[in-house]
Order: structure tokens, then C-alpha cells, then sequence
């Protein structure tokens, strides 16, 4: 019993903390594993380079793309849709999911279609898309909004669907309007979930990106892999690829700073 | 040996008052002032009449079955009840959060008909907004009241103080023990000035020793804030501990099935429970339950 518990028993105990150095050195592993393995591939010849391009032409395209300013451009213009299509829909689907959550009389209309919208494929309104409002980058603004905007109005609507009525109930007895609830207490309770869900959406709004770039666009990340796979430019690929990557890494570590920041009370 | 009065609809205040003062003496050699002396002399705050209550629609199951009751001004009134017999419920009713199937409630003289300040309730569950720090929880009231920042201030200082978490006035609730949490929910209703304060099981969720706790900072609180108090509970004792007035009610259709007043002078500690007198009220109460139970199988 007085036995202190090995490194051993700590690493395989359900739910147990491991050592912020272990954890580094952990996903440090996990990357040395990938990126070996990778390196391993490509520099041994088990796949053709046409195929899959070796780590040190990669890292030359991207340097060789940096230089003359169009992986920033690409990166830039890819950005400026994704984020466009995320926050029109945020701005809408916040409140509206609000509501949703909220007020019966409002979510009784609205979920059934919006369950029927969610589940359609974005890719089969492209055409759609390309014959109302063109081929600018209003339609690939439009592809994003349409992928992420009902998700998230489903899940906002069960952020709010989800605070405590003892919570609503309590606030009534202190003085509270029922007009003033959805304010006042609802969208507070809800807001790290809300924050959640937001993040969460995003990450999907990246996922959309190539599919938004895949007709008619002439700039963007998603642009320029089609444009490489044509070509065979796997090493362009692959530099795409890691740049979407890294952008929605980096919007998702903005977004935990910011429910830090925003939520400080929520767990 | 206490006074029992069965089934009774409220006695005229003057001759209650004169028989608690009886017991009082008689109870108490040690002379021990009564330190709030008769509740019911002061008149009545809340009058429960002819209270139904159905689940659902108007065939629903019968959840509370005519109950009626009086609360006096600055009486700390107790409903005791076995699990499921609607005593929560009849508090939401009283509350203004459920409507009545029929009846009514009135506080000083005006109709329940939906929620408002004028009725403070603390829940068992624990209802802090837990975005609001523990002194902006207490200010939540007087916030929605419109008071000015320096009135509402001192509001909450003075209830920080009363229920000793001045020192914890900027954490978050997540940060506070169930307890602490429980006093900010007491300080934040009174913070209000309700007319009557309701309670849920507030301790329920409490570990024994922290409900003792709680009961003697409930009952300083009462006797220095003089506010009326229904209060609900299932545990014998805290009911006995608290109570001006025990309400005995019966299992489901609920109805309030015997009332005990209970001559036990205060101030009252702890220890109360040992004592004769209240054991022998004790004795009576969970006779009055255990019929119910009985019935129910």
C-alpha cells in the first residue's frame, strides 16, 4: 500500500495526468513518427516521387513559393473565403440558434427544414450556386455558408437548449423579465458551449475550402492543388495541403484563447 | 412536552401568541429570551387557498390535492413531507415558475400570477450564474431593480458580511465548495428584500456537518434579518430546527395532514436535537410519516 505508483502505472491508469514533459515528448514522437515515416517513403523509393514527394522538395516549393509573394497570396485569398463564409454565418446562426434553443414557437418551424437542409451534400449545390450568384467569390463564400451554417444552427440551438431551467427559474425570482431571459441568462449560460461549437464549425468551414475552390475559382489553396495535380506537382499538393492545415491549427488555437479570454469561469 | 395542534386551520394570534409565551417559560427555566418572539402577531404574508395541482391537463395525475396555508410575517414556516409528495412543487406555485389548476396564492394581499422579486427562492440544485462573480451574483437583483451602484454596494456588502464570504466577493462559483455556494444563493435572494423567501431543500445536497453549518448561519440570518420564510424539506430534524411551524404533509395527492408548532424558545442551537421536547415532536412527526409510508404500500 505504501508503495508509490511507477511512471508505469500513471501512464496506464484511465484518466490519470501525465507529466507536462511527457506529453511534449509525446506528440514531439508522434510528428517524428509521421514525418519519418514519410521521409522514409519518399527518400527510399517504396513510392515514386511522382507520387509522393519527399519532404525536402516540399519544404524547397514552399521556400521557392514564399519568395515570390503567391503562397501568401493564395493563403491570403483562401483565408478571406473561409473566414468571409464562417463569420456571415456565425452572425446569423448565434442568434438565430438562440432563438431556436429558446422559444419553442421558433424551433418548431424551423428544425424540420433545417434537419432536411443539413443532411443535402454542399457539393451538389455547386451548380446551383455558379448559375445564381456567378463564379466571384461570392459563390465560394456561399459554399462555406451553406456547409456550416446549419450544423451550427443545430448546435447552438442545443447549447441553449441545454442551460439549467433552475437557472432561468432563479434568475425570474430575482427580478428577471421573461423577455430579458434569453439576454440576461441563456446566452451568458450558453456562451462557452456556443464558443465550442464555433470552433468546432470552424474547423469544418476549412474542411469546405477545396470543394469552394473547385469550379471556377483562379486563386486560393484549393486552387492551386488542382491546378498541381494537373500538372503533377505533388510537392504543390502537399504544400497546400499543410498550409490549410496549419491555418486551421492556428484559428483554433485563436479560438481556445479566446473562450479563455471571453469565459474565464468555464471549465 | 410541546403543544401539538392537529389539523388546524391557524389560531387567532392572540391566543397563539399567549400559548407560546407559556411554553416558552415553562420550557425554558433557564430563561432564555424568545429572541423573535411571536411571528403571527404581525399578520399574514402569504395565504395559500384551496390549492390544486394537476400534472399536465386537467385529467393529469393529481400532484396536490386542496392544500391550504397562512405564512404570518416574519414566520419561519416548514413544510415536511416523504419524497414525491408535491411539497416542491406547491414552492414552484408559490414562486409564480407553475400555474395552479385551481385556487390561489396570494402574497400580502396581491395574486400570484407569474415570478417576481417580491418572492426569493434558493434552490436545491445550484443556481449561481456562474459567469458572475460571487459579488455580481448578489448584485443581480438589485441590478434588475434599477438601484444605483453605490446603494447597490452596500447591499452587497452588507450580505457578504452576513454570510461570511467577504473575502470570497470576486471568485467564480466553480471556485466555491457546495456550501459556499448555498450562501451566496441565500445572500443573493435576500439581497432582494423579498417579502417571503422560499426555499427548496437548499441543504439537501449538503454533507451533514456542512448542513448543520448552514442551519445555524439560516437561522442567524432569520432572526437578524426578520424575513418570512416557507421552507421545504423531507429531514425531520432540520425542519424541527428551523421551524416556527412544522406542516406534516401526506403522500401523493399532497395535502398538509397535521401542523405542529414548535415551542422550542431560540435563539436555538444545535444541540436542541438531544432535548426531550424535541424528541418527543420528532417521535410525532415521524408517526405522521410513517402512516404515510405505510398507506402508500
Amino acid at each position: 500500500m505504501a508503495q508509490r505508483r511507477t511512471a508505469w502505472t500513471r501512464l496506464t491508469t484511465p484518466f490519470a495526468n501525465i507529466p507536462a514533459s511527457t506529453a511534449t515528448t509525446l506528440a514531439l514522437a508522434m510528428w517524428i513518427v509521421v514525418i519519418g515515416g514519410w521521409a522514409l517513403l519518399s527518400y527510399g523509393r517504396v513510392v515514386p516521387n511522382m507520387f509522393l514527394p519527399t519532404p525536402g522538395t516540399v519544404l524547397q516549393t514552399t521556400y521557392r513559393m514564399s519568395l515570390d509573394g503567391s503562397l501568401f497570396y493564395h493563403t491570403l485569398t483562401s483565408a478571406k473565403v473561409v473566414l468571409l463564409g464562417f463569420i456571415v454565418s456565425s452572425v446569423i446562426a448565434v442568434p438565430l440558434g438562440l432563438w431556436m434553443g429558446t422559444y419553442r414557437a421558433v424551433q418548431a418551424p424551423l428544425e424540420p427544414l433545417v434537419n432536411f437542409i443539413r443532411y443535402l451534400p454542399v457539393t451538389s449545390f455547386v451548380p446551383l450556386f455558379i448559375l445564381w450568384i456567378g463564379i466571384g467569390i461570392e459563390q465560394r463564400i456561399a459554399v462555406i455558408f451553406f456547409g456550416t451554417f446549419f450544423q451550427q444552427l443545430v448546435m447552438i440551438s442545443d447549447c441553449a437548449r441545454s442551460v439549467s431551467r433552475d437557472l432561468v427559474n432563479a434568475s425570474y425570482t430575482l427580478g428577471t423579465k421573461r423577455s430579458e431571459a434569453v439576454w440576461h441568462v441563456i446566452f451568458p449560460a450558453a456562451l462557452p458551449a456556443i464558443l465550442d461549437t464555433l470552433r468546432v464549425t470552424m474547423g469544418w468551414a476549412w474542411t469546405y475550402l477545396v470543394v469552394a475552390e473547385l469550379v471556377a475559382a483562379s486563386s486560393g489553396l484549393g486552387y492551386i492543388s488542382l491546378k498541381a495535380m494537373r500538372g503533377f506537382q505533388v510537392d504543390v499538393i502537399f504544400m497546400a495541403i499543410a498550409a490549410i492545415g496549419l491555418l486551421g491549427l492556428i484559428t483554433d488555437t485563436a479560438f481556445r484563447i479566446l473562450r479563455a479570454r471571453v469565459a474565464p469561469w468555464a471549465p | 412536552m410541546g403543544t401539538l395542534i392537529m389539523n388546524a386551520t391557524s389560531q387567532t394570534a392572540a391566543g397563539s401568541r399567549a400559548a407560546m409565551t407559556e411554553t416558552t417559560k415553562a420550557n425554558n427555566p433557564a430563561g432564555v429570551a424568545n429572541a423573535v418572539g411571536d411571528p403571527r402577531s404581525a399578520g399574514t404574508t402569504m395565504a395559500i387557498e384551496d390549492v390544486t395541482l394537476r400534472y399536465g391537463d386537467a385529467n393529469g395525475a393529481l400532484a396536490l390535492d386542496d392544500v391550504s396555508l397562512k405564512v404570518a410575517k416574519n414566520e419561519f414556516c416548514v413544510i415536511v413531507g416523504p419524497s414525491g409528495c408535491g411539497k416542491s412543487s406547491l414552492l414552484y406555485l408559490a414562486a409564480g415558475l407553475n400555474d395552479v389548476t385551481s385556487g390561489s396564492i396570494k402574497v400580502d394581499g396581491r395574486e400570484v400570477i407569474e415570478p417576481g422579486p417580491d418572492r426569493g427562492m434558493v434552490f436545491q440544485s445550484y443556481t449561481l450564474f456562474p459567469w458572475l462573480t460571487v459579488r455580481a451574483n448578489i448584485e443581480y437583483g438589485p441590478k434588475r431593480k434599477g438601484l444605483p451602484a453605490e446603494q447597490r454596494r452596500q447591499i452587497v456588502d452588507q450580505y457578504l458580511n452576513e454570510v461570511g464570504l467577504a473575502p470570497f466577493a470576486d471568485h467564480y462559483p466553480a471556485q466555491l465548495s457546495g456550501g459556499m455556494k448555498q450562501r451566496v444563493a441565500i445572500a443573493r435572494a435576500l439581497a432582494n428584500d423579498p417579502a417571503v423567501l422560499l426555499m427548496d431543500e437548499p441543504f439537501g445536497a449538503l454533507d451533514s456537518q456542512t448542513r448543520g453549518t448552514m442551519q445555524k448561519l439560516l437561522l442567524r440570518v432569520w432572526e437578524r434579518q426578520q424575513k418570512t420564510v416557507l421552507f421545504v424539506t423531507h429531514d425531520i430534524d432540520e425542519a424541527l430546527v428551523l421551524g416556527d411551524r412544522v406542516l406534516v404533509m401526506t403522500a401523493r395527492p399532497g395535502k398538509i395532514k397535521a401542523e405542529i408548532k414548535v415551542d422550542i424558545p431560540r435563539p436555538r442551537s444545535m444541540d436542541v436535537i438531544l432535548e426531550p421536547d424535541f424528541i418527543a415532536l420528532k417521535r410525532r412527526i415521524l408517526g405522521l410519516l410513517h402512516d404515510e409510508i405505510d398507506e402508500d404500500h
